[in-house]
């Protein structure tokens, strides 16, 4: 039993029972409008105007600093009783020492594997008995603690949250566990295309030695080396006040939570030393293809590109339109190519990783194993044909997809907790959501064609492309993209 | 797909933690009417940012489908986004996303849905082109139009199932658990070779059949005036022809009568057993402790086949279960991935050792109250959404118990005891009644 849909987003649907009977109490009412309308068919000729756009009123942030310096931001929402508090650690994976990759997404990880004076299980029994959920990750950015509760029993889930991020004890057999967890987990990716990709294409493109080469959960060399003292030393130099911030948002009061938040989290004490940036990756040299062979696979997946840019970039408005125009959006000139116009794929998209140093731009798809290297010319007629002006009708869909879809990014609790945690991790201003729309607006055409001639430049792109490699060799060397290589999963993800 | 904890309704009034206030009551008002077409139509309003999502319901799904034609209503759902008569191809999404709206579609066994979600300035164009294509999809339907999907839908297949690890798995499951004439037997995505059978001819039948306003039912939530709202429904659906009743689908019994057993083989490391029962439709007795028995069974770090199998003795990188409820009926699967030098087998003996347990003694009070505390929650969490508020109001009214069902679905789990989750094990999940696949990794040539 299963739910299919047409584009890409997973979202399985539950199935219910069919229509038993109906309401018909208030159908009689209905004639009460009907009487006003007019009668006559309405006019289809053209699609009916579109008012003025709704503003969205920002919600405002409250900011607060407990005793010992560590910074509470706060959103109030009171739709449901539910409160979300994150602890956000300004130090994530980009911040793993050389040969030590991987050790703050399993520092993250293991938390919750014992904390004060309870162990993994009784953690874990606490915190689901108060129907809470809480989460301990570290991408390359940042590390965080994200707790969602009911707000009647934030009094009870708030000292276990403290124990997490201040008192975790690192149990060796739990370490060992979580170890044993990712190998396997790393084992697992190789069997999909899918997951291969994207590790291949990061190696690809930064190199074993970059930090952005390799996942955040580390390779399996380096997961085989981690003991206790490298976790707990992680923890210690990192998991400071100075260094994290409280995101609140929530059925909660600012004055009526920052005493608990104090009670909780006011004696955590400490220092941290500055932040060491992750080094600007040195560019992909020239156009290169490599081929990792999975006998029998049914698709091939594709991706294209090379280093991007930074979140900080000053292009970083023109990128998002330039990107919605090619690969960001379902009208986006790839997904059209690819998809509707060729049905080589049931999606194709591009995306560009903005870290604190530049992550990786790519185009991505996945193709039928016998049209690949017809899909490999098409993504490239795509990615020559944005360096061309950009009419003025499709920059216009593009701006006011990004700038009016705007809004639906700030619904759920957390949506505005990523919002903010956003805007601490890049040092955005407090003003930057308010001028969002208004930037996208003013991105120019001139300005897209300008930094797509800077940010695309195909003929220097890294090609990866995961798939069979005796049915599809012959035609991607003839596309003549640059030199070949062909490897095995294992050597293209590393070790 | 599995079910997710979010569809699991209850509330923690049955023992409420000390000190504490009970939840608060559980309402989503609306109003709801019908056209003269026979269109039914549901509005709620929820102001919390300038959003409105449109939310439409055909009641057909790859259970109406016939044979020769699996698939077809899923092939048949991309087609709904290709144009119609007032709205050429292409131009749905591209007048969407020029107004900042998303939109996309699904299809299960039991019906297909469509959604816009827009900023509040859009909604007059969602009904626009939402009744278009409920009136006119014909007008324009043509054989490359269906070709062109068709191959679409066959990549999607390729890489959902086919390219997946395990992919086929859930493909061969139901083949094996329903009877051959029963409608969920065969896969939502379809086989390959009805995908390429399904003709023009096809799409017009199955529109004229399915696709009329009285099969359908659209509820449209978010920051709206709810007179305005419905004034602009009437201008664009009232047009809309009725078509002929349809006639509820009348499945044979689906009862296993012993263990099936299958070995798969895959592109995959690590050997996978799945578990599956047939077990009670959604709503049907039983159901909702079934929800409660997978709980128990994999929820969380304490759950019973969790702690055991991955925890503790580490044989199992994953286990999980789960019902997955249909309107004709429903699937209890565990699912479980055995680690380098484990079998299927081991992990099999251990899961049937806990059932067994469970036979014998009901859960304590604890492990039940600590899985209901979790799906109460999980209900508030699904409510900041208004789109997930929609497609629950859709949900809940199609499946009769009217739109604001919340309460109601939470009320049915607050009656479940230990001993009721004992019953549905002893009832449902008996160790000589299921099937039984295993999927095992290929031998590398």
């Amino acid at each position: 039993m299963t739910a299919t849909q047409r584009t890409k987003t997973d979202q399985p649907q539950r199935a219910q029972r069919p229509l038993r009977f109906v309401v018909a109490a208030l159908a009689a009412s209905s004639c009460l409008t009907a009487a006003v309308m007019a009668q006559s068919a309405p006019d289809r000729s053209k699609p009916p105007a579109l008012g003025a756009p709704p503003r969205l009123n920002l919600p405002e942030i409250q900011k607060r600093t407990l005793s010992n310096g560590l910074a509470v931001w706060l959103v109030e929402s009171h739709e449901v009783p539910l409160v979300q508090i994150n602890l956000l650690v300004k130090a994530g994976a980009g911040d793993d020492p050389a040969g030590k990759f991987g050790v703050a997404s399993l520092t993250a990880a293991m938390l919750d594997e014992g904390a004060g004076s309870r162990n993994a299980l009784e953690l874990a029994d606490a915190i689901d008995f108060l129907g809470a959920s809480l989460a301990t990750t570290a991408s390359f950015d940042a590390s965080a603690v994200r707790l969602n509760v009911p707000v009647a029993r934030l009094k009870d889930a708030l000292p276990l949250m403290a124990d997490v991020v201040l008192r975790p004890s690192f149990p060796d057999a739990e370490l060992n566990r979580l170890r044993q967890e990712r190998l396997t987990a790393l084992l697992q990716a190789k069997d999909d295309p899918a997951s291969v990709a994207p590790m291949a294409f990061a190696r690809t493109v930064f190199g074993a030695t970059h930090r952005y080469g390799t996942g955040a959960a580390g390779t399996e060399a380096t997961l085989k080396g981690f003991t206790v003292p490298d976790l707990k030393s992680f923890h210690a130099s990192m998991y400071q006040p100075g260094n994290a911030v409280l995101v609140v948002v929530g059925d909660v009061k600012l004055d009526a939570i920052v005493p608990q938040l104090e009670t909780n989290f006011g004696s955590w004490k400490g220092t941290s030393s500055p932040r060491k940036p992750v080094p600007q990756a040195a560019q992909v040299p020239q156009g290169q293809i490599t081929i990792v062979d999975m006998p029998g696979a049914a698709q091939s997946q594709i991706r294209i590109g090379w280093v991007g840019v930074p979140r900080s970039t000053p292009d970083y408005f023109t990128i998002e339109v330039l990107n919605t125009i090619l690969g960001g959006s379902f009208t986006s000139r790839l997904n059209q190519n690819l998809r509707e116009e060729h049905q080589y794929a049931y999606g194709a998209s591009s995306r560009f990783d903005m870290r604190l140093s530049a992550g990786a731009f790519q185009a991505a798809a996945g193709v039928q194993t016998d049209k690949t290297a017809e899909a490999l010319r098409e993504f490239f007629k795509e990615l020559n044909g944005i360096l061309k002006p950009v009419p003025a009708e499709e920059l216009t869909k593009a701006k006011n997809y990004a700038a009016l879809s705007f809004p639906s990014e700030f619904e759920t609790s957390g949506d505005l907790s990523a919002k903010m945690e956003e805007m601490i991790v890049y040092g955005l201003s407090d003003r930057y959501f308010g001028e969002y729309v208004d930037n996208l607006q003013k991105v120019s055409a001139a300005a897209v064609q300008k930094v797509a001639t800077t940010y695309i430049q195909p003929q220097r792109f890294a090609v990866v492309v995961v798939g069979d490699r005796k049915v599809i060799e012959a035609g991607v060397r003839a596309l003549n993209l640059g030199p070949v290589r062909v490897m095995s999963v294992d050597e293209a993800v590393g070790q | 797909m599995r079910r997710s904890l979010m569809t699991l309704l209850i509330v923690a009034c049955t023992i409420p933690l000390a000190g504490q206030s009970p939840a608060p009551t559980l309402q989503v008002p609306y109003t709801q009417f019908r056209l003269a077409n026979g269109l039914t139509v549901i509005l709620h309003r929820d102001t919390s940012v300038p959003v409105v999502t449109v939310n439409v319901w055909y009641h057909v799904g790859s259970a109406n489908e016939k044979p020769g034609r699996t698939g077809f209503a899923h092939l048949f759902e991309h087609l709904m986004f290709e144009g119609s008569k007032h709205v050429q191809e292409g131009v749905f999404d591209t007048l969407l996303e020029s107004a900042g709206g998303n939109n996309n579609g699904s299809t299960n066994n039991d019906r297909t849905n469509y959604f816009e979600d827009v900023p509040s300035n859009a909604l007059d164009l969602a009904l626009y082109l939402e009744s278009d294509r409920m009136a006119y999809l014909l007008d324009t339907m043509t054989p490359q139009r269906v070709d062109g999907q068709r191959d679409v839908v066959k990549n999607e297949r390729r890489q959902s199932y086919e390219n997946q690890p395990y992919g086929m798995a859930s493909i061969e499951i139901d083949k094996m658990a329903w009877p051959a004439n029963h409608p969920y037997n065969w896969p939502t995505i379809g086989y390959m070779e009805d995908l390429t059978a399904a003709s023009h001819s096809d799409v017009v039948e199955f529109f004229k059949k399915y696709y009329a306003p009285n099969n359908a039912s659209l509820v449209i939530a978010g920051d709206i005036d709810i007179p305005r709202t419905r004034a602009l429904v009437e201008k664009w659906f009232n047009e809309v022809p009725r078509g002929a009743d349809v006639e509820p689908i009348a499945p044979p019994a689906a009862i296993l009568t012993s263990v099936q057993k299958k070995t798969l083989t895959d592109r995959v490391a690590l050997p996978r057993l799945y578990l599956t029962w047939l077990t009670p439709r959604l709503y049907a007795p039983g159901d909702a402790a079934l929800d409660l028995v997978s709980s128990v069974l994999t929820g969380g770090k304490n759950s019973r086949l969790y702690k055991r199998l991955v925890y503790d003795t580490q044989m199992a990188q994953d286990v999980t279960a789960f019902q997955q409820s249909g309107a004709i009926g429903s699937e209890f699967q565990i699912i479980a991935t055995a680690r380098r030098g484990h079998t299927a087998a081991e992990l099999q003996k251990v899961i049937d050792e806990e059932l067994e347990k469970l036979r014998r003694e009901p859960p304590d009070a604890r492990e039940v109250q600590r899985a209901i505390n979790q799906i109460e929650a999980s209900f508030y969490r699904r409510m900041e959404r208004v789109s997930n508020k929609a497609d629950a109001l859709n949900g809940y009214y199609v499946a009769g118990g009217g739109p604001d069902y919340f309460a109601e679905d939470l009320a049915r789990y607050t009656s479940l005891s230990a001993s009721d989750a004992q019953a549905a094990v002893i009832r449902w999940l008996p160790p000589d009644r299921r099937v039984e696949l295993v999927v095992e990794p290929e031998v590398k040539k």
